[in-house]
């Protein structure tokens, strides 16, 4: 499995870190009101097989969080962009 | 509740034992009959059991223990295809945490009357696993894993070098950076041949008028009122007054057809095997300073494994790097092991649970029951998640080594964590 970071071009699977699911989102709130949406956030997954949005960190190249979008039942990279905002 | 069918006397004619094996031996072995039938599944059942792992366990010790005869175990491959084929066939019950270790004690003890109870032999094999430490600190964390097994009456030894020179002389003792100063030792762990545990368990509870349905994949959960109340498959639709899912490695998919989202990911485990040698190891060893596995085989194969790959996966595949992480630990390990040739690798599906601990429960869906998230410890547990299982779809009850193996604990903050990496479950 090789990835295309957008900063230095396509590289070996050693040279990346996994975090996870890219979909969940961190809930705003810390209140009693947000409990179930914090337990989704921190535990529950969609855990698809087929297409997965997920978080790479390009920890031996230039340090980027990356969103990957991978076919989890080839290990087909369908594209690569910034965590951080449009590539 | 339905009769048991009448092919049943036919297995409980051919009882295996040595005299079977000679008399089918004299007879140019044309005696022997299939192991299990190849049913058509039935319009219902009592119990649809899910996946033909655990779940074929599962079966057995609901018709041997909890007395129900009217019940499917349903497969979507053939039997073996899918994780209990596809393990290290360890077996071990050093566990630390009190909601693991009776549970896993409880197998231990099932693995150890298995073949008789079966009447199947599975090699059961109580050559000892030994955890390696290569530092004072490594040494007392095991000391005090070895100290919580024997307070729960399970059998630990702290050996000191010596002691491993001993038993173990082909490894690297003095290695510059990671020497080895001992090891935490189970003498009743050890290895058991997989294949057979399917074969024994399929065979046993297909005599017991368990039917085994095969090539039959799950579309589909009838769901009605709040109730499960069947299953859609390839063959068919198959109504059930339970359903139970045991289908590690794609249990969020399963579950996801009725409408529940699981504390659980899908990742890759590699596992390996060389070339046959003579015997060189008699024992389960683990390295302590890198993850890395290792057991000869009865056909004198090392069979080893280390890390998952860490990604999400669906492919039985995986990649490059983890099998040079892994090679990387076996050299440093036992340095002998250097010319041989790998004969295989292969990969499993893992039920990675955020914990890094199952889960077997009620769901939220009534009459739909849920044996999951064994990350890559559950062929170990095959006996007693089969007795845990059957007793809480029998009784609508956990049994009472189970009780921690809740699916709300998550919400409730009751984790079973071993490692205590948090809910990250590429690193448990």
């Amino acid at each position: 499995m090789r990835i295309r970071c957008p900063y230095c071009g396509e590289r070996g699977l050693e040279e990346f870190t996994y975090r996870g699911d890219a979909t969940v989102t961190r809930p705003e709130t810390l209140d009693q009101t947000a409990e179930a949406a914090w337990v989704d956030y921190v535990y529950l997954r969609d855990n698809p097989a087929g297409p997965h949005r997920e978080h790479w960190y390009h920890g031996a190249g230039c340090h980027a969080w990356l969103v990957v979008t991978r076919d989890v039942r080839t290990h087909e990279i369908l594209g690569v962009e910034l965590a951080g905002g449009p590539a | 509740m339905s009769n048991i069918t009448p092919q049943t006397s036919q297995n409980d004619a051919m009882r295996y034992s040595a005299l079977s094996i000679l008399a089918n031996g004299l007879r140019g072995n044309r005696g022997w009959t299939p192991a299990w039938r190849e049913p058509e599944p039935k319009a219902e059942y009592d119990v649809v059991v899910v996946g033909a792992g655990h779940g074929l366990a599962t079966a057995y010790y609901l018709a041997k223990e909890y007395g129900l005869r009217n019940i499917a175990v349903i497969e979507r491959s053939y039997l073996g295809s899918g994780n209990i084929g596809r393990n290290t066939t360890i077996v071990r019950s050093n566990y630390l945490l009190p909601g693991n270790v009776p549970f896993y004690e409880l197998s231990m003890k099932l693995w150890e009357g298995l073949e008789q109870d079966l009447n199947y032999n599975a090699m059961v094999s109580q050559r000892g696993v030994i955890n390696l430490f290569h530092s004072d600190p490594q040494r007392d964390a095991y000391a005090r894993r070895g100290n919580a097994m024997r307070l729960h009456g399970i059998d630990a030894e702290l050996l000191d070098v010596e002691a491993m020179r001993a038993m173990a002389p082909m490894l690297d003792f003095d290695n510059a950076r990671f020497p080895i100063k001992g090891g935490l030792l189970q003498r009743r762990g050890g290895t058991v041949r997989h294949d057979a545990v399917v074969w024994g368990y399929g065979r046993a509870a297909d005599a017991r008028g368990v039917d085994i349905v095969q090539n039959c994949e799950v579309t589909g959960i009838t769901v009605e009122a709040g109730r499960a109340v069947g299953v859609e498959t390839n063959r068919g639709p198959i109504r059930a007054k339970k359903v139970a899912l045991a289908v590690a490695g794609n249990s969020s998919q399963v579950a996801a057809m009725a409408g529940l989202r699981l504390p659980i990911e899908t990742h890759v485990l590699q596992a390996f095997v060389t070339e046959g040698i003579k015997p060189f190891l008699d024992h389960v060893v683990t390295f302590g300073a890198g993850h890395f596995y290792v057991s000869q085989s009865d056909k004198g194969g090392l069979v080893f494994g280390g890390d998952l790959d860490g990604y999400n996966s669906y492919a039985q595949r995986g990649n490059l790097p983890v099998v040079e992480d892994v090679c990387e630990g076996g050299m440093a390990l036992m340095p002998a092991i250097g010319r041989l040739r790998l004969l295989r690798s292969w990969g499993g599906l893992m039920d990675m649970s955020m914990d890094g601990s199952p889960i077997i429960d009620r769901t939220p869906v009534q009459g739909l029951y849920l044996n999951a998230g064994w990350c890559y410890g559950g062929f170990k547990a095959t006996p007693a998640s089969g007795l845990c299982f059957a007793h809480l779809i029998a009784r609508d009850e956990p049994h009472p080594v189970a009780t921690a193996y809740r699916l709300d604990r998550f919400a409730s903050g009751r984790v079973i964590d071993e490692k205590g990496m948090g809910a990250q479950p590429n690193l448990h």
